[in-house]
């Protein structure tokens, strides 16, 4: 999308969530302050229960912070209006899921046009720009199977591309290859550094897999609900060393 | 420098037409079991005005002898007519609303069902009111389908139970106009409970964040 690369696409300040369950309060992040630039890609890692699906969901305007703030391209999101944010959702970032999340009822084809039928586009141009991000995945072939008929790596693949249905800034990716095999893992990955690469998209993608760390830009390590460090490229090479 | 956050279109109703339409036919089955309830109330009621209606028909054109069967039979005309006592209004009326609390009740299940997949229709870009539309159109299908194919059980079986009981005349002297309004009146009944049954869950689903529909198990 936009070149230069130094603009914050996302910005998150001083952001807590505090989930209250009867008496009870789970602090799932207790103030994380991050910064993500334009075309970066950028791993979310973290022990079970450190807050990373939570923080996916702040990134992503899925859920209200209970305090602190979140900017998208220097939008502050809490500002939106209802129209606003679905806008936001559909246009300027695309969502992967650990559980794939397609549309059971609905077949492949149908789920990669369906962000852009929400967008207002025509039939034709929706049915070509949905075969042609099929084709992308290396799924044309199978467009009309539902999801029920598709191996968990195709889904994913599936999913990929609806991500892609609005040429989003973002993709955020909660535990993409969660629920895959080593080699589908590693094929998903590999698709997202193309696409970061190719298209300048930023990646932010929440994971276990140490995988990931390879292609990344950035890690962000978080535990308990904190940022605990924040590592480059550059240092990863040598901490990766030490630690696996 | 960045581009600002523009604002969502609302989706065309044959968009929102299309798509819910599309959603029924793949869950055809389930609807079926949802409409259940609905089904069997509207063919109670509807065998109920359907045997009045049907009598009303046969009645001018009976003999006596068939005057008398149908008098024997328990069934009796006030001023020469036909209809339905205060009995069968109150069994009716008890047999809706049963009827109505049964399909809040089962319209709540299958749509508690679909939390996930109206999460991920709101990180696609789904407008609170996209939801309630593809709800309450899925509902109105199903209230009109559930409907007809009451009616159809009541009414043709008070035709087939009563041809049974007084032979060949009932159905030459079938009352097709008036059995026709009463198909038409139960299937909107029909129609009007399944909506009244589908506003809740739907104002539930609609205004769920998306992170909290994610969240719940399929
Ligand atoms: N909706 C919710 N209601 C109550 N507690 C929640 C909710 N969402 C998350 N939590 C709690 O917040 C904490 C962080 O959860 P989160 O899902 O963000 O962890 P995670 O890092 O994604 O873990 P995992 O790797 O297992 O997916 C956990 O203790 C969890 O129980
Ligand atoms: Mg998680």
């Amino acid at each position: 999308m936009n070149g230069n690369g130094t603009h914050n696409v996302v910005r998150l300040v001083d952001v807590t969530k505090v989930f209250r369950m009867g008496q009870e309060e789970v602090h799932a992040l207790r103030g994380v302050t991050l910064e993500i630039k334009a075309g970066e890609y950028m791993s979310i890692m973290g022990p079970s229960g450190s807050g990373k699906s939570t923080l996916f969901n702040m990134i992503g305007a899925l859920d209200k912070p209970t305090s602190g703030r979140v900017f998208i391209d220097e939008v502050d999101v809490a500002q939106l209006d209802a129209y606003e944010l679905a806008w936001l959702r559909c246009r300027k970032i695309g969502y992967i899921f650990q559980t794939f999340n397609l549309i059971q009822v609905m077949t492949a084809i149908e789920n990669v046009t369906l962000p852009m039928i929400f967008a207002g586009m025509g039939r034709d141009e929706y049915m070509d720009k949905g075969m042609e991000l099929l084709k992308l995945v290396g799924l044309a072939e199978r467009f009309q199977h539902k999801p029920a008929e598709l191996s968990g790596g195709q889904q994913q693949r599936v999913a990929v591309a609806r991500a892609l249905a609005n040429d989003p800034a973002i993709i955020l990716a909660d535990e993409p290859t969660g629920n895959l095999d080593l080699t589908t893992g590693e094929e998903i990955i590999s698709l997202l550094k193309e696409l970061s690469q190719q298209r300048g998209v930023t990646i932010i993608s929440a994971t276990h897999d140490i995988k990931m760390i390879n292609v990344s830009d950035r890690v962000v390590w978080i535990r308990d609900g904190r940022i605990d460090r924040i590592e480059d490229r550059e240092k990863l090479q040598v901490s990766v060393g030490q630690v696996f | 420098m960045a581009k600002t956050i523009d604002r969502q279109i609302v989706l065309p109703w044959r968009q929102v037409i299309r798509i819910s339409f599309n959603a029924l036919r793949a869950r055809l089955f389930r609807s079926m079991i949802t409409t259940s309830t609905l089904v069997l109330a509207v063919a109670f009621l509807s065998y109920t005005f359907a045997v009045y209606a049907v009598l009303e028909g046969l009645w001018p054109a009976a003999d006596v002898a068939l005057q008398d069967k149908i008098l024997a039979t328990g069934f009796t005309p006030t001023d020469g007519h036909f209809g339905t006592t205060a009995k069968d209004r109150w069994l009716v009326v008890l047999s809706l609303l049963v009827c109505t609390v049964g399909i809040i009740n089962a319209q709540l299940m299958a749509v508690t069902e679909r939390f996930r997949e109206i999460g991920t229709l709101k990180c696609l870009g789904a407008l609170d009111s996209f939801v309630i539309k593809l709800f309450v159109l899925e509902a109105a299908y199903q209230g009109f389908l559930g409907g007809a194919a009451g009616s159809v059980l009541g009414v043709g079986t008070a035709v087939l139970t009563l041809w049974a009981r007084f032979g060949f005349p009932v159905i030459s002297h079938v009352p097709a106009v008036s059995l026709g309004v009463l198909f038409v009146k139960s299937s909107a009944l029909a129609v009007g409970l399944s909506l009244i049954g589908v506003m809740y869950p739907a104002w539930v689903a609609a205004r769920m964040q998306p992170a909290i529909a994610l969240r719940s198990e399929p």
